[in-house]
């Protein structure tokens, strides 16, 4: 939350329509996502009791687990969702495409030409994932306990993607809430925003109606359905509570078989209206135009999928239950460094979100009214090229005089640092003293420079390469951080877990 | 007027104080600001039955016979044959020395005399207290009370409270999961804050059996399912933050009397029900008596209050800043109202001296809008 999504949404509350909060989406949206709605057993620890899942918004798969407190209908579920799940990993993965490497370029390597994009309706359908990829990852194909084996494959690939979008970055697998308020501000909440259909609601009312009028009547769990996972309680007490105590004292298969039927028909018409609406507001998200480094942000995703497929292809080995001392550090790290990349991309992509940084006095934006490109000093022995040049702003600056390693988007290997800062009236008065990217001489390349005249904006935002942080190697940590860790090996007691 | 009989015109003639449990008692640490919750809940008023006649019926508070159902089954497990689980436990996971312990069950068939089991526990506590260190014993069923706003509440704790190592230990049991260690974070806070409400009423006791309250111990054992199982794992949870915020809210409630002094005189938020409870007092008659106290609507309110709609709807009218979020009222400024902020924004308003600070920034985050986004702003 800043100034500027504050005050859009007051403009929301004031005028009953959501407003657009950036020029563009920072999120890739695929042609032809994953979309899972699963629904739980209130009280229960992920205890599925269904789920629509599928690629085609008119073609969905309905999952039921007739009786989620039973292990083996769990099981059954998660085969279930692991016949729509799996083959679109896999049809994801066909083909691969070949990019330049190495120092020169001259290298080539490979990349999935494509990577699968879930979505499910809010942070609550991440968290189901990440649980139902913990339950069926560390289940046994043979032995006791045996279970199909594509519940331990979809069990690490749900893992997987639970892992990832806890990066800013990725667009792997998406909660629907989240990435509309990425991009619109609603004249509520952030709280009432974690309703799906308030929230589209607000961006997409009904005609006639307002997004205040529209979001109020979608808050009556009757007309809509919550979003899940967990089910309406109301719902619980008078439907699915009698139908699942109904289907245990059945008497007959076919009795069985005709409150199952009665059971899928009621969740299906409890999971449609959120499905429906994560179609839409997919739809909604693709009309917006991307920014420009969403692509490279996707080939990003697409390298990660890649390996994690070559992982389970010759390794296969489930994730762990938790992280050792090592793994934690460097994707703490990782975590950390993508998301200040991912801030910088944003800004550079979108005047909108560089304004916020604008507005923080961590940036500013103005026109150059003086340089002097050829101005040379020698600190030292060696004379060296050092332009100057004068920046007008009206940005409320917080930088101050010696402030070093500012750039501008358009020379990003050029640095500047601050050497006064004047006010005359509205206006502030920058100069900057630039390094760097401008020849080799002691005149700087024509255009190098930021010419009398020209927009300039600079921050310390940075989108090149930052090395990752240095740690010791498995075998080397030491014994304040628990020693060099034990391969992770999945045992018999991982499989045999009791589920009641 | 004496408190009690203040409170008791503000609740209504005939009617029977709403009793607090740990998680009323929790929930008013939630917005501390609000005089319209504090007083409502100090005189024991029905927020349910008053939401509901105003014509904005509460969203909070209805629980899934599901989830009930697993939370009992669990509860009964954990305690059953004289909590010899929980024991194990309490050896194995926590390491805690206990040779042996004595399960006693203070509840009993007169559970009607509230009064009488809390004595009864008062003792058996006591006792226990004056025993030597290792005198291992799970109490079951035990009443504790509080002073909440000068009324006492007792308090039927759904747990165990436990004496060893010469400490008492309160012991929560919940049904959420923890799953490798780690549990949901928002489930875990609402235990502790319900937990300390016990560990300050255990405290309280002691004190009044003149023990030292510091045997009460500051952690709580939080007793959960393990993974995906029935099994019972115990953690320990460090309540001292919890602690310190309810001390400070109940020393704010037992300030009743300067709360009361604000409301207008004859204010009551009786609902004159009919023969058959329903209210015949009508919904613009009540709006006017809850609106002369003063509210402290934000959003948090909608998950911690059943009265949150009515005043939602009330700030919504009153285009208040607050209702979009605290923080969302501190970027715009402080300014209470979206439209004094859109107007101070798009500079139809001049600002008084106190906004002029907040009208330079929103009329520059007006004129970055406008300027980049354009059309789409």
């Amino acid at each position: 939350m800043s100034t500027l999504t504050s005050y859009a949404r007051a403009l929301a509350a004031e005028t009953g329509q959501a407003k657009r909060l950036g020029t563009v989406r920072h999120l890739h949206v695929h042609d032809r996502p994953l979309v899972i709605v699963p629904l739980t057993l209130a009280g229960e620890t992920n205890a599925p009791v269904a789920a629509m899942a599928g690629s085609q918004h008119d073609k969905p798969t309905v999952i039921v687990a007739g009786q989620p407190r039973m292990r083996s209908k769990r099981l059954d579920f998660a085969a279930e969702l692991a016949e729509v799940v799996l083959p679109f990993i896999t049809e994801c993965a066909q083909r691969i495409e070949y990019v330049p490497t190495g120092r020169d370029g001259s290298e080539m390597r490979t990349r999935m030409a494509d990577a699968p994009q879930l979505w499910v309706p809010n942070p609550g359908g991440i968290s189901y994932l990440r649980m139902l990829g913990r339950m069926t990852r560390l289940r046994k194909t043979v032995g006791e306990y045996a279970v199909p084996l594509p519940v331990p494959e979809m069990g690490k690939w749900l893992t997987w993607f639970a892992e990832q979008s806890e990066f800013a970055d990725t667009s792997l697998l998406q909660a629907t809430t989240r990435a509309l308020s990425g991009v619109w501000a609603t004249g509520q909440s952030s709280v009432e925003d974690g309703n799906l259909a308030a929230l589209m609601a607000w961006i997409a009312p009904p005609p006639g109606q307002s997004g205040a009028q529209a979001a109020r009547r979608a808050e009556d769990p009757v007309t809509c359905p919550p979003a899940g996972p967990s089910t309406d309680p109301t719902f619980d007490a008078v439907v699915l509570k009698p139908a699942l105590d109904a289907i245990d004292k059945a008497t007959s298969d076919a009795a069985r078989a005709r409150l199952l039927q009665r059971l899928a028909d009621d969740l299906t018409g409890q999971l449609q209206p959120t499905w429906d609406l994560v179609w839409q507001a997919i739809e909604a998200l693709r009309a917006i135009p991307a920014g420009n480094h969403v692509p490279h942000r996707w080939e990003r995703d697409r390298d990660n999928f890649g390996g994690y497929y070559q992982h389970l292809a010759s390794d296969g080995r489930p994730q762990a239950r938790r992280d050792n001392a090592e793994r934690s550090a460097r994707r703490l790290n990782d975590l950390e460094r993508r998301l200040a990349l991912y801030d910088a991309q944003r800004a550079f992509d979108d005047p909108m979100v560089m304004a916020e940084y604008r507005m923080g006095g961590d940036a500013f934006c103005g026109n150059v009214i003086h340089a002097e490109p050829d101005r040379t000093v020698k600190p030292g022995n060696r004379r060296q090229l050092r332009p100057l040049i004068v920046v007008q702003t009206t940005d409320p600056l917080r930088l101050l005089p010696g402030d070093a390693d500012l750039t501008d988007q358009q020379r990003p290997k050029q640095t500047a640092t601050i050497l006064d800062v004047q006010h005359s009236g509205t206006a502030t008065h920058v100069t900057l003293e630039l390094s760097g990217s401008m020849g080799r001489g002691l005149t700087a390349t024509p255009g190098s420079v930021p010419e009398r005249g020209g927009t300039v904006t600079y921050s310390r935002l940075r989108t090149g390469y930052s090395a990752p942080g240095a740690f010791p190697d498995r075998d080397s940590i030491p014994w304040t951080h628990g020693g060099p860790p034990a391969q992770h090996i999945a045992t018999e007691d991982d499989a045999r877990e009791e589920w009641s | 007027m004496s408190t009690q009989l203040r409170l008791d015109a503000l609740r209504g003639s005939g009617v029977i104080a709403k009793p607090h449990n740990a998680r009323t008692i929790a929930a008013l640490t939630r917005n501390p600001g609000c005089t319209r919750r504090a007083v409502m809940d100090a005189a024991g008023v029905d927020k349910d039955k008053t939401a509901a006649a105003t014509g904005h019926p509460a969203s909070i508070g209805k629980l899934s016979p599901l989830a009930v159902a697993r939370g009992q089954g669990f509860e009964a497990r954990v305690k059953s044959q004289g909590g010899a689980e929980l024991l194990r436990l309490l050896r194995e996971n926590l390491g805690l020395p206990i040779p042996q312990a004595h399960y006693l069950d203070l509840g009993g068939d007169d559970d009607s005399v509230i009064g009488g089991r809390y004595l009864r526990s008062r003792s058996a506590l006591a006792a226990s207290a004056d025993s030597g260190p290792d005198a291992g014993t799970l109490f079951d069923h035990p009443m504790l009370r509080l002073q909440i706003a000068g009324v006492w509440v007792y308090l039927e704790p759904d747990m165990v409270a436990f004496r060893l190592e010469d400490k008492f230990y309160i012991i929560e049991i919940k049904s959420f999961a923890i799953v490798d260690g780690v549990a949901d974070p928002g489930d875990v806070t609402r235990a502790a804050i319900q937990s300390s409400v016990y560990v300050l009423a255990l405290r309280n006791l002691l004190a009044d059996a003149g023990h030292d309250p510091n045997l009460v111990a500051d952690q709580v054992i939080l007793v959960c399912p393990k993974d995906f199982s029935n099994q019972p794992t115990a953690h320990f949870v460090d309540v001292r933050k919890q602690l310190t915020v309810l001390r400070r809210q109940l020393a704010r409630m037992a300030d009743i009397d300067r709360l009361l002094d604000s409301l207008p005189d004859g204010v009551t938020f009786d609902l004159a029900p009919d023969a058959h409870g329903l209210p015949t007092r009508s919904a613009a008659d009540l709006a006017h008596a809850l609106r002369s106290v003063e509210a402290r609507y934000a959003p948090e309110c909608l998950s911690a209050c059943e009265l949150a709609l009515f005043c939602r709807h009330d700030a919504h009218d009153a285009h208040s800043t607050a209702a979009l979020g605290r923080t969302v009222r501190e970027e715009l400024g402080g300014v209470d109202c979206t439209s004094t902020a859109v107007a101070l924004g798009t500079g139809t308003l001049v600002p008084t001296d106190d906004l002029v600070q907040a009208a330079e920034t929103l009329r520059a985050a007006h004129a970055l809008r406008t300027a980049i986004l354009g059309q789409l702003a």
